[in-house]
């Protein structure tokens, strides 16, 4: 009797255990697809410039929804001005000149790669200044903590030294 | 030298301290415009109201002019837009409206729900001019000098203390600038006037 009841509940448990795997997948899924990049049915003359649509949309940034760039983004904004950009692409413009169509209206803010100017060196070679000054501190401590372990010995003390392990 | 160099990590974890607690209270939606400083851009956009009339950037009329990004599908406008009605009070300024990507029996029928507060609106249903001066959403308000520089842009909705705080300093400062700039015209052509 009480063996029937558990194989029963054993197997209940299993479809339970089916439904909640069922769930997770399903939920695994519905994300997977959440975050897929939104899809414009745009048509390019060719697909050079499909491409540099792609490179261009990855590398300008949406102004509202600050931490996603263009492509990534389904924000109005984001989406008017990936019709821009097709258009501009669609016009001939080289990619400088509509990336600074897009600096003028907006801002260096578009950018997610800053452009290299005197208030953005801190920014490019602060990294460089940090880890250069890191190793130089290194070899700066190393090269006085070897210095320090090697003995001082005077003459005499030598000699004596010598004496000791002579007698050995 | 060596008590000195034992403080360094403290004083820089003190220093990134600083910097972190700082970072805690600045909006990260407070952008300046890019477009400050720059003239106005011309457009040739038709009037709201008036289909067939083309307006443009010599149409804004006005000692300082005050730009209106507004549409219906933005929540936040219908917030502020009552204390545009407000506002327009100020016989210093004048105030005109852009309409922006919107569909325009709504826009209409919206001016005609909660009154109209612009001298007009600009039909703007591509994002033309928006794009041209920046606007990344709605509601955003561009100060504009008698000069047709843009001054400055606010993006949010405008209610009594952002009035206070943001606009009225800088309707007062160009006020003075314009009639320095009369005084010293007036003076280089003493017969002119």
């Amino acid at each position: 009797m009480n063996f029937a009841l558990m194989i029963k509940n054993a197997v209940n448990f299993q479809k339970l255990a089916r439904y909640f795997l069922s769930i997770i997948l399903l939920s695994v899924l519905w994300i997977s697809h959440a975050n897929a990049s939104p899809v414009d049915t745009f048509e390019f003359k060719d697909e050079a410039t499909k491409l540099r649509f792609q490179t261009l949309s990855k590398e300008l940034r949406c102004p509202k929804c600050q931490n996603q760039n263009l492509a990534d983004s389904n924000s109005k904004i984001a989406v008017d001005l990936r019709k821009s950009l097709y258009n501009l692409l669609q016009e001939g413009m080289t990619d400088q000149e509509i990336i600074d169509f897009m600096v003028y209206r907006y801002g260096d803010f578009v950018l997610y790669r800053p452009q290299l100017k005197k208030q953005t060196y801190i920014l490019w070679f602060g990294p460089l200044i940090i880890i250069i000054g890191f190793f130089t501190g290194v070899i700066f401590v190393l090269r006085r903590r070897s210095k320090a372990s090697q003995l001082d010995l005077s003459a005499q003390e030598q000699a004596s030294l010598d004496d000791i392990l002579n007698k050995k | 030298m060596k008590s000195i160099i034992r403080f360094i990590p403290l004083i820089l974890f003190i220093l990134l301290g600083v910097l972190l607690y700082r970072g805690l209270f600045l909006n990260p939606q407070a952008m300046p415009s890019a477009m400050i400083g720059k003239p106005l851009p011309d457009f040739a956009l038709s009037s709201l109201k008036a289909p067939e009339q083309l307006v443009g950037r010599t149409d804004l009329k006005g000692d300082i002019v005050l730009l209106n990004v507004w549409a219906t599908w933005c929540i936040q406008c219908k917030y502020e837009h009552p204390y545009l009605l407000n506002i327009v009070k100020d016989s210093r300024i004048k105030l005109y409206g852009l309409n922006f990507t919107d569909d325009r029996s709504a826009a209409l029928r919206w001016l005609e729900q909660y009154q109209d507060p612009y001298v007009f609106s600009i039909f703007d249903e591509q994002g033309a001019l928006g794009l041209d001066i920046g606007v990344f959403g709605a509601p955003e308000t561009f100060v504009i000098d008698h000069t047709g520089i843009i001054r400055k842009r606010f993006a949010g909705p405008i209610n009594d203390k952002i009035w206070q705080k943001e606009f009225l300093p800088l309707i007062e400062t160009l006020e003075e600038e314009r009639k320095a700039a009369l005084a010293n015209s007036l003076a280089k052509a003493p017969g002119a006037s």
